[in-house]
């Protein structure tokens, strides 16, 4: 299994290690419940070194960006982010991925770990219509993020530039505890927080110093399990749960990320069509009525008849109920529509709610 | 630690005998290893349950587990305060989260459990 460079600093904190997506990753901590409401109420520090990155330079780099992804690159200034699907020619989606701009032929594309190979492969092949040179960097690039609350004013205390002139989805450079850094205000925990990315040889000192910062207000790093949790009350979709070849974006929730009035991108002609015709499926969030979770591809059920799937079920921590995720006809997606969760055979009552389930305020 | 008074499976139920009626739990192990647990099934008073077949059901966040029958029986009593509460299996496994009460059908089956010396050196093994 692959390991990030902080592999030694999660046995010696007492994680608990899983496979993901052939990693090596801390699943928690203290424990999943406890991480969550750090994050929610103080700020946690997730080691993401697992991502893939994705350089793309050269003179048709926008070209070439806005041809892979569904969002429109066009409109990024220097420093700034966009989030977008990137899909398949049939309109399912390849993954999802943040688009950073560093100049008008520089960007830099970061993946989902589990991806990484797959959507290079896709990325080079593109790239061989356009004049660019792309290069997957995710060995050479570590990444921690730093959510909650409380991550500006303790990541303030050992950062070198003024991080509230950093606005959400831009970038800077600066130093954090004297290492050079990439640092965005992005993340993937419905709270307000930074994305830091870096050489792997930092990995150790960075991670102990911000930890350290952070010890008074009792700043924790979290697992991969309240990383789901705290992603999935915010309804932030995860690949392979909401996303997925056979899914397309406008099922998923994510047509405001899909710019169909854009000169031409790998899977419009698909999309225009679905859109056209209507959407079959839509992604709707659902809590339980009844006792029980729901879990991932559970069937959803509505007078007996089967309408769809959990893509993501749990309970919430914040809310203190058991919610889910899923994909159904969207025919029966309306807000306050009693389905059925499909729990070991046996229908379970739920209702049909507004999304996202969590939003910081 | 576990108690002696207790016998154990290899799936980490602990079983106390009070008689010629079981009440049957999951081990301090056992909710280690699941995390945080946030639901509990059981089944009802009346129903039976077979020797090594899963009679309920305790997720975690992450994991969903069956619990399964130590012995053979029929259910007396279940514990209706863990299903508003299933985070007392992380608190007191031993304890206040006892899972259910069953009258034996078998007595003998009790002899197919571990005991803590037993149960201890099994964990052990498995974590090698």
């Amino acid at each position: 299994m692959k390991r990030t460079p902080l592999y030694e600093a999660h046995a010696k904190a007492g994680a608990k290690l899983i496979d993901f997506g052939g990693w090596e990753m801390p699943v928690q901590y203290a424990g999943i419940l406890e991480e969550h409401r750090t994050v929610r109420t103080r700020a946690g520090l997730f080691d993401v070194s697992h991502m893939g990155e994705i350089d793309v330079r050269g003179p048709q780099a926008l070209e070439m960006v806005n041809m892979l992804i569904t969002n429109d690159a066009a409109k990024l200034a220097d420093g700034q982010i966009l989030y977008s699907p990137m899909c398949y020619e049939t309109g399912g989606i390849v993954d999802d991925l943040l688009v950073y701009r560093y100049e008008a032929d520089h960007f830099l594309l970061v993946v989902n770990a589990s991806n990484t190979d797959k959507d290079f492969a896709w990325v080079d092949r593109l790239a061989q219509g356009f004049e660019v040179k792309v290069e997957n960097i995710s060995a050479q690039t570590a990444q921690l993020a730093f959510q909650g609350p409380l991550a500006e004013q303790i990541l303030q205390r050992i950062t070198d530039i003024d991080l509230a002139q950093i606005k959400y989805y831009w970038f800077a450079y600066g130093k954090i505890a004297g290492v050079e850094c990439l640092i965005s205000r992005t993340g993937y925990t419905g709270e307000d927080g930074f994305e830091f990315y870096f050489a792997p040889e930092f990995a150790l000192k960075l991670w102990d110093e911000v930890l350290q910062a952070g010890q008074a207000e009792g700043a924790q790093p979290i697992g991969l399990g309240a990383r789901d949790t705290l992603r999935f009350e915010a309804c932030l979709p995860l690949y392979g749960n909401e996303l997925g070849e056979d899914i397309s974006p406008l099922e998923a929730g994510l047509g405001i990320f899909v710019k169909l009035d854009k000169a031409d991108f790998t899977g419009k002609q698909a999309l225009e069509a679905q859109k056209a015709g209507g959407v079959p499926r839509k992604s709707v969030g659902f809590e339980m009525v009844d006792r029980g979770i729901a879990r991932s591809h559970y069937p959803l059920a509505l007078e007996g008849r089967e309408i769809g799937f959990v893509t993501s079920g749990s309970f919430s921590p914040t809310l203190e109920k058991n919610i889910g995720l899923g994909l159904i006809d969207a025919n029966e997606a309306q807000v306050g529509k009693e389905i059925e969760v499909m729990v070991r055979g046996k229908g379970v009552k739920a209702r049909i709610v507004a999304k996202p389930f969590y939003r910081r305020s | 630690m576990n108690p002696a008074n207790l016998k154990y499976t290899k799936e980490h139920e602990w079983v106390r005998v009070e008689g010629n009626k079981a009440v049957i739990g999951i081990t301090d192990h056992a909710q280690h290893a699941l995390g945080d647990v946030v639901f509990v099934e059981l089944p009802q008073a009346g129903d039976s349950i077979e020797e090594g077949k899963p009679f309920g059901v305790v997720e975690s966040v992450k994991a969903v587990s069956d619990i399964y029958a130590p012995v053979s029986g029929t259910v007396t009593a279940i514990n209706e305060a863990l299903l508003d509460s299933p985070e007392t299996v992380n608190k007191d496994a031993f304890g206040e989260a006892w899972m259910v009460e069953v009258e034996l059908a078998d007595p003998a089956q009790l002899e197919g459990l571990m005991d803590a010396a037993g149960y201890e050196a099994f964990l052990q093994e498995e974590e090698h």
